[in-house]
């Protein structure tokens, strides 16, 4: 455990792990759509990295998600890597059962703190999607599977504005007791800074374990970097993040939006955490996925390190 | 937020350097007209420094070729410092005779550096700063040092913290009042910018510190985080981040000054600095260059209408 009263940069852990959400928070979120066989190459290209859990997909309604509609031939088109975690979204009962059926092995959910965000975005209040997640841990606890929680908003809502720690601590610790093995805290716009990382999670902190928390930080404000870095001086030790920072910000046009793994990849190591994660072959399957979407990387290091 | 309960400096200068090294290393040269414009944009902001021109001949540096007139051009707003580069003796007396009232000098840690830069060692550039200094201190001027390399070389690769440390004190013991420490390629992390300061606090007061961290890898607001939980409290920075790297084609240069006062703002620091004014500025003058910003806080608040 780190105290927060170690602020002249550190001590951090030894080992941090990284949860890639490129192929289905990044795609999700980019312009163009990726064929079926792109998507499955990414992920394998992923699995080779040394990263340990790549999300998949998301087992949504391609009503809500056309990006997203192939999740079942993704699924069972990729290269399963023993060792290799590949978790899928699933916002319902509904979504659950067809992830498994389509064999997945470890599955998420999303709440946020904040309630005009859970009503544009999943079309109820929190406690409402609460009880839809119950159903899905009890359906998930029978079948052994594990659920990661998700708690969006946790520095700021594009709608509500300013949320309040006491607020994200309080979902965080609903999820996690009904069963989530991990919660991963989502600044969904990017607007959150290390004052507000600190202070929302010194909260969630009193609730749920530490070493139950993730960061999920978006870069739409430049902060994630060092978001990230007091988050681990708090002794978070598992950081979202997505390959060639995949994914605009939905709530500001040609914004950024996830963090780059590679630029993540590249702090840790020289930082002397250990992630276990090639960044050359990363910097190789971002250069691939961009090449598929036609666009620029959004990574620095991946940008810096092309001397063309 | 309060800054003091994590240890972080109550107020930090900013020093900013878009109309030097920004557009020295942007492709396109803007009229004289154009930067005096900028100057005075940025006078308005609130910033305490701005560094204007470099008194270089024209011939290595003719982005800078209007020196005279920028440096006799623009308006000097009362408790705004207007420093200018000087490389010599020659540099120095050109700029006094312009009205400058404060001038830098460039030393390196890098001796490699230091020879493909101003093709001298950095011994041979020192006995040339101490002109300047000697010069400076008879006509009261201040002399800013700025030490390039100090997280790592283009040529050289890395870099010693205890080489770092020994130029910066010759700069110190020559007077010069503050020692800017660069990142000049953006290599460094928080891991390589703690071990740096740690071997040049042990020569130089950390009042007497500065960063001048570069982005090309995406790291400089966590270094720059790292710096403060140090002690440092003086940044430099480029209004929309202006000036890629001469040294990694494509990729950028400076941090963004909006960028770190967003980050400084949320952390409830003090800078005197008007973020919105800045914004403008950073405006003006990438419709100037025909660029888009490097500033994350520019790009996003433009697209919501609205800065978080």
């Amino acid at each position: 455990q780190v105290s927060s009263a170690a602020a002249a940069g550190g001590p951090y852990p030894k080992r941090v792990k990284v949860v890639e959400v490129g192929p289905r928070d990044g795609l999700q979120n980019e312009k163009n759509l990726v064929p079926t066989p792109v998507k499955i190459n990414l992920i394998n290209m992923l699995s080779e990295t040394g990263l340990q859990v790549i999300e998949a997909t998301s087992f949504v309604s391609p009503k809500w998600v056309p990006q997203m509609a192939d999740h079942t031939e993704v699924l069972q088109g990729i290269r399963k890597c023993p060792g290799i975690s590949y978790p899928v979204l699933t916002p319902n009962l509904r979504g659950f059962q067809a992830a498994v059926a389509a064999g997945a092995k470890e599955v998420s959910i999303f709440g946020a703190a904040s309630e005009l965000f859970t009503q544009k975005n999943i079309n109820c209040s929190i406690e409402e999607s609460l009880e839809r997640f119950e159903e899905v841990m009890r359906a998930a606890k029978e079948a052994s599977i594990p659920v990661r929680g998700y708690v969006s908003c946790v520095l700021g809502c594009p709608y509500e504005g300013k949320i309040s720690a006491a607020k994200v601590a309080e979902v965080s610790k609903k999820m996690y007791s009904m069963g989530c093995y991990e919660i991963s805290l989502g600044d969904t716009i990017g607007v959150g800074t290390p004052g507000s990382m600190r202070e929302m999670l010194a909260a969630v902190m009193k609730e749920v374990p530490v070493g139950a928390l993730a960061v999920h930080c978006h870069d739409t404000y430049g902060q994630a970097l060092a978001n990230i870095l007091v988050a681990l001086q708090m002794g978070v030790s598992v950081v979202d993040a997505s390959v060639a920072g995949l994914g605009g910000c939905p709530y500001a046009q040609g914004a950024s939006g996830n963090v780059a793994t590679e630029d993540l990849v590249y702090m840790l190591n020289g930082l002397g955490i250990h992630t276990g994660v090639d960044l050359q072959k990363l910097m190789d399957t971002g250069t691939f996925i961009c090449n598929a979407l036609n666009r620029k990387t959004n990574s620095k290091v991946s940008q810096a390190s092309c001397r063309l | 937020q309060e800054p003091q309960a994590s240890g972080l400096p109550e107020y930090i200068k900013i020093v900013e350097v878009g109309p030097r090294d920004g557009l020295q290393n942007e492709k396109v040269i803007v009229p004289t007209d154009v930067k005096i414009e900028l100057i005075n944009q940025l006078s308005k902001t609130g910033l305490p420094a701005i560094e204007v021109t470099s008194f270089v001949s024209s011939k290595w540096v003719p982005q800078m070729a209007d020196h005279k007139e920028v440096m006799r051009g623009i308006e000097r707003h009362p408790g705004v410092q207007y420093p200018v580069l000087t490389p010599n003796l020659q540099g120095f007396h050109s700029a006094i005779a312009a009205g400058a009232t404060e001038v830098s000098v460039f030393g390196a840690a890098s001796e490699s550096f230091s020879k493909m830069n101003i093709n001298c060692s950095i011994e041979e550039s020192i006995e040339r700063f101490e002109e300047v200094t000697k010069s400076a201190r008879s006509m009261n001027i201040p002399v800013r040092g700025y030490v390039s390399c100090a997280l790592g070389c283009p040529y050289e690769g890395n870099i010693v913290p205890d080489k770092v440390a020994e130029v910066s004190k010759r700069l110190y013991s020559m007077g010069c009042y503050e020692i800017s420490l660069g990142d000049t390629i953006g290599v460094g992390t928080p891991g390589s910018m703690k071990k740096m300061l740690e071997a040049v606090m042990k020569e130089i007061p950390l009042s007497a510190l500065a960063v001048h961290c570069h982005d090309t890898y995406g790291q400089a607001l966590a270094n720059i985080l790292t710096a403060m939980q140090m002690g440092v409290s003086v940044v430099d920075s480029s209004v929309a981040g202006l000036g890629g790297c001469p040294y990694a084609k494509g990729a950028t240069g400076n941090v963004a000054t909006e960028d770190v006062i967003y980050m400084l703002n949320g952390l409830g620091i003090n800078t005197g600095v008007n973020l919105c004014a800045v914004m403008e500025a950073g405006n003006f003058i990438c419709t100037a260059l025909n660029k888009k910003t490097n500033s994350k806080v520019a790009q996003a608040s433009f697209s919501t209408g609205t800065i978080n």
